[in-house]
């Protein structure tokens, strides 16, 4: 979290020499905390404020890199409304060494199936957690690297047997797998197994102040690449731990618990075991381990965690020019709609399935749905003919039919008055337009 | 050195409303429910209380509803029958409360009458020993029109009825005044609105523990972010003693959740979606929890499939 220029003031040595370029040590600070400087043009700041100074601007919870492109932390807020969440929760599939070869290529087959689009938007899981549950060294590293193999996305490797972990992470390290856990009883060997091989390591003790004092023995060893597991494994406490780390970090910048949190479901029903993650999805949990990797499952946990991690600021929306669907002629049907990227993929979506060469034209509404739109003043008649003219609408196509949406049915008449176009009140929902499109002709 | 958990002191809490009434109280429940009261974010135990669970209303509607099989199979032959449907959601699925919802009543469609909605009312109430929760059509001028019979006709059974909102209003909390009944304030995703219509309905003598507010919501994937988003904006003001926008909060996820695609679209269409069954009652269920994790009171829903996990889910975040 950025500091005041105040707070950073208190730290210069107070010479006002004007070394630094500005004439006085409050200019140079208030020029730090706007970043239009860096620390190092004053040449008098003492070991110890650039010390402090580097801490208090360390993100309230470190971000914590693993596999292909996993980031885990670095969240700033309590509350999305607040200004938004950054890092969407990593999901990882348990995948146990007890599994048969059969078994285990299928599901690795099921993991890697898991890729959704919706809505205009890639949907893929993150990576698995390969645990080991066999007690048997061997046969752990082995299913470590056929999953390695199988796909690219990220690792977890989890075992509570140093050698088991170590004999499994030592070919893969390039892959920068996160591993776990490191407990009371092995912390050391495990941590070291960590910074040996440059990769990020769980801490798990059983509730927070155990974990406080273990994270701070590891942290003694040179090492603070860390993730934590208060290792509670029921959804309500859970669900209070991982808003006792979040407040802990953010509110009172507790640096035992600068770091991610990572959540393992205990429901054993995969339907259940869903509703438990989704919990932990809004949350605050940096990752969820889960078992079920079925798509129907993982399809509604990662649109929430979808929705959650939206910046509320900025809708995400389309560009508002013409788009075509298909081979285009001057036969072919004209849609108009909105540019919130829902709504215009929704739409899309649908005339793609026609399998009508197409027009649409989403109008630029500060990427608001149509009915929000509608209501805000910004679906207007006036707005959309300056659309279609600007976008020359009228010289691609021959015939003058244009279709709207159902739900603004009412804007027509005034419509097809300022357009002099004839206005085709479509569907009101666009799963409508299928069926509708058989009707035009 | 020691972990002090951060226990946020709120000035306030949500104000608790109470559905139904006894025999003793003037109406003919078996026992009435109370929602809100809630001294905290939801299901932080740690530092204040959940007073009261948050329940679930299973949807009844009085016209056969053009719902997917996989919903209507579950409900079985009792579908074309209001009271019937309502009583299995009861016994069978665990339903807290009943929301009827008398689409009927629409000019466009059956334009059943008042009386008829009315009679309705009382058959369900009659099936049913739980609170009821009534709303009309989509069509505000005869909503007015049946409401004001039905509120009649279940006089002292304290049913929530909807929806007031802010450009009509005035007919259904005078409704509810007079024949004792609780009422929906229903905001379109505004704070402002929703406090300004809190505090007209207020003006007209309706007091604040008589009012439950929808905030409108959206279903997953589209448009729920709003939503949570303004609830938890919501759920702040309460603790921070906004009086106008501590009333418990009522969600309509089934409605939203299965207008989604995702809901009821085949695999065979969306072979990339997964089987549909599953997917589709998790739709819902997962609507449901996202607005739980937000604070809502009152969840109205469809699925009883859904409803099952639902019902499951409270019971782990209350620690059950
Ligand atoms: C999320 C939301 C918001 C978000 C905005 C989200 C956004 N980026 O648009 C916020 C919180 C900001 C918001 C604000 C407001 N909202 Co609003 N909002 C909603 C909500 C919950 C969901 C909207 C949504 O995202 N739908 C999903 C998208 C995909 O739907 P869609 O765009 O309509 O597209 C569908 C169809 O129209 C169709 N379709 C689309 N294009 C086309 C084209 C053709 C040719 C065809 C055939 C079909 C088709 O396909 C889509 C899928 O079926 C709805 C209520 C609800 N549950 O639906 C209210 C709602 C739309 N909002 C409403 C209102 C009044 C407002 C405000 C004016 C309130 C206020 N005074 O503050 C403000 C306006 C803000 C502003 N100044 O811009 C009202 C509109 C009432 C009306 N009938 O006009 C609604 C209906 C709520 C209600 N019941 O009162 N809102
Ligand atoms: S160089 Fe350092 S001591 Fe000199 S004015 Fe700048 S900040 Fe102050």
């Amino acid at each position: 979290m950025a500091l005041t220029g105040l707070e950073i003031y208190k730290q210069l040595p107070k010479k006002n020499c004007g070394e630094c370029g500005v004439p006085t040590c409050l200019a140079f600070a208030m020029a730090l905390a706007s970043g239009k400087a860096a620390l190092d043009s004053c040449p008098y700041v003492t070991e110890a404020a650039r010390e402090n100074l580097d801490s208090a601007a360390a993100p309230p919870i470190k971000a914590i890199k693993f596999g292909k492109d996993s980031v885990l932390g670095d969240e700033t807020v309590l509350f999305r409304h607040d200004k938004t969440f950054y890092h969407p929760t990593t999901l990882l599939i348990h995948v146990s060494d007890s599994l048969s070869d059969d078994e285990l290529n299928a599901k690795i087959q099921e993991i890697k199936g898991l890729e959704f689009e919706r809505v205009g938007l890639q949907y893929s899981i993150d990576g698995v957690a390969v645990v080991q549950e066999s007690g048997d060294a061997a046969r752990y590293a082995k299913v470590a690297a056929t999953v390695a193999e199988a796909t690219d996305k990220s690792l977890l490797l989890l075992s509570n047997d140093v050698v088991a972990l170590k004999a499994a992470l030592e070919p893969l390290a390039s892959r920068k797998p996160l591993i776990g856990s490191a407990t009371a009883d092995n912390y050391e060997a495990v941590v070291n197994l960590a910074k040996d091989n440059s990769v990020p390591v769980i801490i798990k003790a059983e509730g927070l102040e155990a974990l406080e004092e273990l994270v701070t023995k590891a942290q003694a060893l040179g090492y603070k690449e860390f993730v934590l597991d208060p290792g509670s494994r029921t959804t309500v406490n859970t669900l209070e731990n991982l808003t006792q780390f979040r407040r802990l970090a953010i509110k009172k910048k507790f640096r035992p618990f600068g770091f991610p949190v990572i959540t393992f479901t205990s429901n054993q029903d995969p339907m259940e075991e869903i509703m438990e993650a989704t919990v932990y999805v809004a949350k605050y949990a940096s990752a969820v381990v889960l078992k079920t990797s079925k798509k129907a499952h993982l399809l509604p946990l990662m649109t929430l965690r979808q929705n959650i991690y939206t910046d509320p600021q900025k809708p995400i929306q389309v560009e508002p020019k013409l788009h075509s669907v298909g081979n285009v002629d001057e036969n072919s049907p004209f849609y108009i709609t909105t540019n919130f990227s829902l709504t215009y993929y929704s739409v899309e979506g649908e005339v793609e399935t026609s399998k009508i060469p197409s027009y649409i034209l989403p109008i630029d509404t500060d990427g608001t749905s149509v009915l929000t739109a509608y209501a805000a003043g910004k679906f207007e008649p006036e707005k959309i003919v300056e659309a279609m003219n600007a976008s020359g609408i009228a010289d691609k196509v021959k015939h003058r039919n244009i279709i709207i949406p159902g739900y603004v049915a009412v804007i027509s008449g005034k419509l097809s008055e300022l357009s002099g176009w004839k206005v085709v009140v479509g569907p009101r929902e666009s799963s409508g337009i299928v069926s509708f499109s058989k009707t035009l002709s | 050195m020691s972990v002090a958990l951060v226990k946020e002191k709120y000035s306030s809490k949500v104000g608790e409303v109470v559905l139904g009434a006894t025999a003793e109280q003037g109406g003919t429940r078996t026992h009435t429910i109370t929602v809100g009261g809630d001294s905290a974010l939801p299901f932080l135990h740690f530092e204040g209380e959940t007073k009261n669970r948050p329940v679930i209303a299973m949807e009844v509607t009085d016209v056969v509803p053009s719902w997917n099989d996989l919903i209507k199979n579950q409900i079985g032959d009792v579908i074309n029958n209001p009271a019937a449907w309502a009583k299995k959601c009861v016994d069978d699925f665990g339903a807290d409360l009943i929301y009827l919802k008398l689409d009927g009543a629409n000019p466009e469609g059956e334009n059943r009458s008042p009386e008829d909605c009315a009679r309705i009312v009382k058959e369900v109430l009659a099936a049913v020993g739980v609170p009821l929760v009534v709303e009309g059509c989509d069509n505000a001028e005869k909503n007015n029109e049946i409401m004001a019979v039905i509120a009649e006709a279940a006089a002292g059974e304290n049913l929530l009825i909807g929806i007031a909102e802010q450009d009509n209003y005035k007919s259904i909390a005078a409704a509810a005044m007079v024949h004792k009944h609780t009422l929906i304030a229903r905001s379109p995703l505004d704070i402002n609105i929703c406090k300004q219509l809190n505090i007209l309905i207020h003006e007209m003598g309706l007091p604040l523990n008589k009012i439950v507010i929808d905030p409108t919501v959206a279903g997953l994937g589209f448009g729920i972010e709003y939503v949570y988003s303004i609830m938890e904006r919501a759920r702040l003001g309460a603790l921070a003693n906004d009086k106008m926008l501590s009333m418990p909060i009522i969600c309509t996820v089934g409605y939203e959740a299965n207008r989604c695609k995702e809901a009821y679209a085949t695999v065979a269409e969306f072979p990339g979606w997964g089987d549909l069954e599953d997917r589709g009652v998790l739709w819902e269920a997962v609507t449901a929890s996202g607005v739980l994790q937000v604070g809502a009171s009152i969840l109205v829903m469809r699925n009883p499939a859904a409803v099952a996990l639902v019902q499951k889910n409270i019971a782990d975040l209350m620690g059950k």
